[in-house]
């Protein structure tokens, strides 16, 4: 159905694409076959055969009617919302596992690819790029092209960078499973997967790029800044910290151009900026469309938002060495890295506040409408976890809470809290009106949902504070002989209780992405609007037009 | 164009933009802000100046304190040694008997063998220090090269079958493996290595008899005619205690397979004193365990 969307020419490129795709699987097969690469190459092949078939199958259809031109295209933003539930259920559910493997370390079963070691960076790349990146992908075309008055340039780039862009995420998870990784924390993706999502990524600036320029308002809204700063900076990251030479082009197996602390300071670069451009400035143009068009409310100010903006790109690029702090990193680096992290809290609240008085004059909407609470309930925790960022990131506090779960705790605060209730928000209110509905197939589930990930995530901070900051204590502390008073072991059997809490509160927040998912799932599949016959009370048509919101 | 509106609910304009119906307000940005901004900016300025902070060329600004992370480290070590060394001296310097009859000095060799043991022994021994199958209980009386605090420190010192030069070797030979005896001979040597320590198996008793001579001839050298060991690491196997097992299918496999338990070496690892410590905390623990 998407691609009798397609000119034919449009499929003909399609069909290019994928068969180019295939041929480069059929090199990483041939070049790789002694290797683990040549597994990838397989999958890469099939990849490419499944949009070859499905170019296909669709190739004869009638050619789209020019009227598309006058609305916006939505066919990709649709599909990576899809694409967005899928990782959030699988890369939550692999999170959740892991997380009683740490209650019952056994439950291997003796294989490699079920070691913690494997399955962790499955959820942390399954929910960061598989949902957070679609998330992301699938809501920007949607706010680029609504806030600039214009559809996006052509069919098929769109669908480029989003289906790229879920190879990438196949080629990393399946990779852990079979022990490819570069060991970079966050960027364990080998050489050969970097260079796919670079070309990916290069392709989705040029789109975002030539969207703006086809824009019909006179300015640029702050989202479209947000985004493009995520987008730039991103491909700037990945580019630096990926360097490496890989033992022969037939081999998965690469090293990294840096060695020694200046690879834990470039690994930390990348690793804080990939929090701040990935899962604080791209989630924040999210924030400021969709908080905004929900709460019927304008931004409270403009000018703060410009302040958030460049204090947040600025300070942000500092910040990286506070995750090295007392190690052979030398003093000075940690002392700046600390120091901006301190200003970067002011910047971060200044959003959190224009996000909180955004919704002054709508609070009653926010009591009854479970969707614009989600996103009331991520500003709120978006500035719970910048504060808690800044006051870790001071030394002192740093030497009791690094290395301890207080560092995970706070990951998830972020993680949960922030970046996936706005997308919840956001997907809640986009889903209906993408699909020509009137509303969600049940108000009532997204409620439950709600709740489910606010116990969830409460569950598992709290769980983790503790648990942690136990920690922390249990390491340091003294008997009166001088020597340490607990063993390492000592520390683990504290951590038993917290770890099930932990386990717990994440199995909540899973089954209110599972609700969550169920619930889109049914809002899809209901009678779209035009068929019940009341599409004058349609709150938003299928496929809106591009003339100006007057 | 650019037309402001007034807000009705907050009272502010507008910025005159719209963007798919979305409005922003020209609020002034609340001074909240400047003010923490100059607050967190000359905080950050103070600890430039106080402290190492910013790269000059190939050196960097040393900062007002002169403070230094690693002489800092270095010096609070030195710190904690000091504080250690009232006691920890004497643990050094003196006999391990002497330090066995001072009740206050066991007391501190309890609190820290504790952590020590955790941390570095029970991967193997267990953390109560009960072993398991090929890694020795350290609670019981039954010690393969010896259980007197000396003893125990040697052995923690070099090893068992380690890389240390003088590491204690002991090797149970595979002589099923490697042909020495024929499975038959097997199982009447382990019918008569189990009647020894009273748990007979239903077996004539010309097999007895057998593997008595059997055991005569191959085991005799290492675990003495009398089977209660010599001493070197081959042990007494008249008695309950059983490294890899007394039932029928681990003494096969062990005489079919052999033996060679590994126990690395600490010399590197851990100090003298340490290595003391641990040896009268393991003894200690056995004395707390018999009564």
């Amino acid at each position: 159905m998407y691609v009798a969307q397609l000119t034919l020419p449009e499929r003909r490129a399609a069909l290019a694409l994928a068969c180019l795709v295939a041929g480069l699987g059929l090199t990483m097969a041939v070049l790789g076959r002694d290797d683990l690469l040549g597994t990838h190459g397989a999958l890469v092949i099939a990849c490419g055969v499944v949009v070859a078939i499905v170019v296909m199958r669709g190739f004869y259809a009638p050619s789209p009617s020019p009227e598309r031109l006058s609305s916006y295209y939505d066919d990709p933003t649709r599909a990576g919302i899809v694409f967005a539930m899928i990782w959030a259920i699988v890369a939550m559910a692999v999170g959740d596992w892991v997380a009683w493997l740490l209650v019952s370390p056994d439950l291997t079963f003796d294989a490699a690819w079920s070691s913690f070691g494997r399955l962790r960076p499955v959820h942390t790349s399954g929910v960061i790029f598989g949902f957070g990146g679609n998330a992301l992908i699938a809501t920007s075309f949607y706010v680029v092209q609504r806030t600039s008055r214009a559809r996006l340039p052509d069919q098929v780039s769109p669908w480029f960078v989003l289906l790229g862009f879920n190879l990438f995420c196949i080629l990393a998870a399946s990779g852990y499973l079979m022990g490819i990784t570069q060991s970079k924390e966050y960027a364990e993706p080998e050489w050969y997967a970097d260079i796919w999502l670079v070309i990916v990524w290069v392709a989705y600036f040029g789109l975002y790029l030539r969207t703006l320029a086809r824009r019909k308002e006179p300015h640029i809204y702050v989202s479209n800044w947000y985004y493009l700063a995520f987008i730039l900076v991103v491909a700037v990251l990945h580019i630096v910290n990926n360097l490496a030479v890989p033992v022969s082009l037939g081999h998965a197996k690469s090293y990294s151009a840096f060695a020694g602390v200046q690879d834990a300071m470039t690994e930390w670069w990348y690793g804080h900026n990939a929090v701040a451009f990935f899962l604080t400035s791209g989630f924040l143009g999210m924030m400021y469309y969709f908080m905004p068009k929900r709460a019927g409310r304008p931004i409270f100010s403009y000018r703060l938002s410009i302040i958030s903006f460049w204090g947040i790109t600025f300070m942000y690029m500092w910040a990286g060495s506070h995750h090295l702090h007392y190690t052979a990193l030398p003093q000075w680096v940690q002392t700046l890295g600390m120091t901006f992290s301190l200003m970067l809290l002011v910047p971060s609240w200044a959003s959190a506040t224009n996000a909180l008085l955004t919704l002054n004059g709508a609070w009653h909407k926010v009591r009854d409408d479970a969707t614009l609470r989600f996103m009331m309930t991520a500003a709120v925790f978006y500035g719970l976890t910048t504060f808690e960022g800044s006051f870790m990131a001071i030394r002192p506090v740093n030497s009791l809470s690094h290395y301890t779960d207080w560092t995970i705790g706070h990951v998830h605060a972020g993680a949960l809290g922030w970046v996936a209730l706005i997308t919840f928000g956001s997907l809640y209110s986009i889903v209906p009106s993408l699909w020509g509905k009137r509303a969600m197939y049940s108000p009532r589930l997204v409620e439950v949902h709600y709740w489910l990930a606010i116990a969830g995530t409460l569950v598992y901070v709290i769980s983790m504070w503790n648990s942690g900051i136990v920690q922390g204590l249990m390491w340091r502390t003294y008997n009166d002989s001088g020597t340490l008073a607990y063993s390492f072991v000592d520390s683990l059997v504290a951590m038993h209780p917290y770890y099930v809490m932990r386990a717990v509160g994440g199995l909540l927040f899973l089954i209110g992405t599972v609700v969550g998912a169920y619930n889109i799932w049914r809002t899809m599949r209901t009678p779209a609007l035009a068929e019940i016959g009341d599409f004058a009370e349609a709150p938003a048509r299928a496929a809106p037009t591009l003339a100006a919101a007057e | 164009m650019a037309v402001e509106e007034r807000d009705p609910h907050s009272g502010y304009l507008t910025t005159g933009h719209e963007w798919n119906g979305i409005k922003e307000l020209n609020t002034p940005v609340p001074r909240p802000v400047y003010l923490f901004l100059a607050l967190t900016a000359l905080f950050a300025v103070v600890y430039w100046v106080l402290m190492p902070a910013w790269p000059v060329g190939r050196t960097y600004t040393k900062g007002l304190l002169g403070m230094d992370q690693r002489t800092s480290v270095t010096s609070e070590l030195k710190q904690a040694a000091l504080e250690r060394s009232a006691w920890m001296k004497r643990i050094e310097t003196e006999a391990l008997p002497a330090i066995q009859a001072d009740a206050g000095l066991m007391q501190r060799v309890r609190e820290t063998g504790r952590t020590l043991f955790a941390d570095n022994c029970a991967a193997c021994h267990g953390r109560e220090a009960r072993g398991g199958p090929g890694f020795p209980d350290l609670t019981t009386s039954s010690w393969l090269w010896g259980g007197d605090p000396e003893t125990i420190a040697e052995t923690i010192r070099v090893g068992v079958n380690s890389a240390h030069k003088d590491s204690r070797v002991s090797q149970m030979p595979a002589f099923g493996r490697d042909k020495m005896l024929e499975p038959r001979q097997i199982e009447d040597v382990i019918t008569y290595v189990r009647s020894l320590s009273s748990q007979p198996r239903s077996a004539p008793a010309a097999q007895v008899e057998s593997g008595r001579d059997l055991f005569a001839a191959n085991c005799a050298a290492c675990h003495g005619d009398d089977a209660k060991g010599i001493g070197a690491g081959a042990p007494n196997l008249t008695d309950s205690f059983w490294l890899y097992g007394g039932d029928v299918e681990s003494l096969r496999r062990t005489l079919t397979q052999g033996r060679q338990g590994h126990m690395p070496t600490w010399e590197a690892r851990l100090t003298e004193a340490e290595r003391k410590l641990l040896a009268l905390y393991i003894v200690d623990l056995r004395r707390k365990e018999q009564p």
